[in-house]
């Protein structure tokens, strides 16, 4: 389903080239639960931006559904991560002035879905994350667990393949970094892809498959692939 | 993405920031209502003016002795002469023009009314019988001057409507004697109630035959006659003959005509001229208003980053961010024109409150450029933000604490 071949990213800092990708090959199948561990600086969330087409590779080719996504125009791209992929970040992202179901309906609104659909789906979403009591309730009214529970509940209203996740229970306390996890779990048995990414080793652990990186490049791989 | 949804998300980020949004649609209101309100204003004077003067009547024509010389320097100065004065007999001349259709002669004084014991100083406008069609007057009870030989000075007169009540009160004027000046005359009629126009009262005049004012005056000259062309399209021939046939019977040039039309004119041009410029003055306020709108788009663009960054990660492209700015200054600078425009209104009524004889109104033009403008600026103004907001790198944006 996502196929890396030797994908490089470098930035301009200064007058310098830094390179935070070097040489990617990885190929995560359909189904797949991948968590990508690294100490900070070893680029797993440039990895992560570039699977998701927040950013573009500056060399090498990502062929995602088997098409290749790097020479589609940005209009091209927000369609493919608006129906493929999902994110869940470690800040949450919510609005703060938008509602917890609002926040949840706002990939639907941009996807231009009919409001009678989004109540629906909204509605679904809400009992299934156990936050129907929260749901006119605003970010800053809901503790963290609720709020990223809010998230990845946005995440996955557009039915999305690939669930991206940057380091989901960063700010969370352990027990509710737990439940978190095990809710992104749930959505892997109804095969969502699921790629984590994370520093910390007893969440990157969980993962069927984990992928190590340092500076940019990957160098070990555990666990097993579903797939490929 | 839906229109309405659009329309939705742009409302609910302009309450996100309730103080922000007030302010920049007091800011755009202000500019408006200026706008409305100077115009408004300009307008008013300018209708004010010319109701003046079309309330002198229609089709009018002025004649008053001496000759205006813009050359400055005259035969007649240098002699010491006045102007040879205008007569009954040059004023009944002029009725041999085909293209003038009425005239009226006037002899202005002052001159002491008194009834029984009750006496005050008044003017005394000596006339004839087509004052009245000519310069659109009422009656308000009895009978204007008998029509007739304008020579004859018989002992009536017709008094303005606060005259009357001054004289009067609620009594029955119409048949009673006054005194004006040694002679005693006939109230015949009073005239409705006009109030003032181009500085002259009829509600507190007396009128009476000319060759009564002259005899009155011991005068035979006239002030000025107003001559009534026939038609519109007679205008200009009829001053052509009142000049001729003047300087026939003077053997020189030595009256002017003006015609109401040129006066109405150029008032009207001088008017309508100052009223842009006001105008003009005013949409300035509506430039800088954009230009805050501008500042204020670009610090909702950089506060709301991380937000424009998950609009993006959830797959919003970069025109729908674009327009969800774009919709957001459409929304202020449109409240803000309403609220302007509501504004502009109650500021014009409340100057007509205080200045009621000022017919203050906004012309459509106005009020329909204000609106266009302040959307436009808006607008306008907001493309650089929007486009800003649209360019993010969603990366950076997100990452952004």
């Amino acid at each position: 389903m996502i196929e890396l071949s030797q994908v490089s990213r470098s930035f301009t800092v200064g007058d310098q080239q830094v390179a935070a990708l070097r040489g990617i090959d990885l190929n995560i199948a359909a189904g797949d639960y991948v968590s990508i561990m690294g100490p900070s600086g070893s680029g797993k969330s440039t990895l992560l931006n570039l699977i998701g087409l927040l950013d573009r590779p500056s060399s090498g080719t990502y062929r995602l559904d088997g098409g290749d996504v790097t020479a589609l125009t940005d209009e091209q791209q927000a369609k493919v991560r608006s129906e493929k992929v999902g994110f869940v970040f470690q800040a949450f992202h919510l609005v703060p002035r938008l509602t917890a179901a609002m926040n949840i309906e706002l990939p639907l609104v941009l996807a231009g879905i009919s409001p009678a659909e989004r109540k629906i789906r909204v509605a679904q979403l809400l009992e299934n994350y156990g936050l129907t009591d929260r749901a006119d309730h605003r970010p800053d009214q809901l503790s963290g667990g609720q709020r990223q529970r809010v998230a990845i509940a946005r995440a996955t209203s557009m039915h999305p393949a690939v669930l991206l996740a940057d380091e989901p229970t960063g700010n969370l306390d352990q027990a509710t970094g737990k439940e978190v996890m095990n809710l992104l779990e749930q959505l892997v048995a109804q095969q969502v892809t699921l790629i984590v990414v994370t520093h910390d080793p007893a969440i990157g652990g969980r993962a069927k498959r984990q992928v190590r990186m340092v500076d940019g490049q990957i160098t070990g791989e555990a666990g097993r692939s579903a797939g490929a | 993405m839906r229109l309405v949804d659009v329309v939705q998300f742009a409302s609910g980020s302009l309450r996100g920031s309730r103080t922000r949004t007030l302010l920049m649609i007091l800011a755009m209101s202000i500019g408006v209502a200026a706008v409305v309100v100077l115009t408004g204003l300009g307008e008013g004077a300018r209708r004010y003016v010319i109701n003046q003067f079309s309330s002198l009547g229609t089709n009018l024509l002025i004649v008053f002795p001496g000759r205006t010389e813009t050359t400055g320097f005259g035969p007649g100065m240098l002699l010491g002469q006045i102007p040879r004065e205008l007569t009954l007999d040059d004023a009944q001349a002029l009725l041999r023009s085909r293209a003038i259709g009425r005239i009226a002669p006037l002899t202005v004084g002052a001159s002491q009314i008194s009834r029984d014991a009750l006496n005050r100083e008044v003017a005394v406008l000596g006339s004839t019988a087509d004052l009245l069609e000519v310069r659109h007057m009422s009656m308000g009870q009895g009978q204007f001057l008998p029509a007739g030989d304008v020579y004859s000075s018989e002992s009536v007169c017709v008094l303005g409507a606060k005259l009357k009540r001054e004289l009067f009160g609620q009594q029955n004027a119409i048949g009673a004697w006054v005194r004006l000046g040694d002679r005693r005359f006939r109230v015949i009629g009073v005239l409705a109630m006009q109030g003032e126009s181009m500085g002259f009262n009829t509600d507190e005049i007396v009128i009476v035959p000319v060759a009564s004012a002259h005899m009155l005056f011991n005068t035979s000259g006239l002030f000025r006659i107003l001559v009534e062309a026939k038609s519109r399209d007679a205008i200009e021939r009829a001053k052509l003959d009142a000049e001729n046939i003047l300087s026939e019977r003077h053997g020189e040039r030595d009256v002017t005509v003006i015609t109401q039309d040129a006066v109405l004119a150029t008032f009207d041009r001088i008017l309508r001229a100052l009223t842009l410029a006001v105008a003009g003055i005013a949409a300035i306020s509506l430039a800088v208003a954009g230009i805050l709108i501008m500042n204020v788009m670009l610090i909702a663009v950089s506060q709301r980053v991380r937000e424009i960054g998950l609009l993006k990660a959830l797959g919003a492209p970069a025109a729908q961010i674009r327009n969800l700015f774009f919709a957001e200054a459409i929304l202020l600078s449109g409240i803000g024109s309403v609220a302007g425009l509501v504004l502009g209104e109650i500021g014009t009524r409340v100057i007509a409150q205080i200045y009621p004889a000022l017919p203050v109104a906004a012309p459509w033009w106005a009020v329909l450029a204000a609106f266009g403008t302040a959307l436009g600026t808006g607008i306008l103004f907001s493309v650089w933000p929007a486009r800003r907001a649209a360019r993010l790198d969603p990366v950076m944006a997100l990452a952004r604490s």
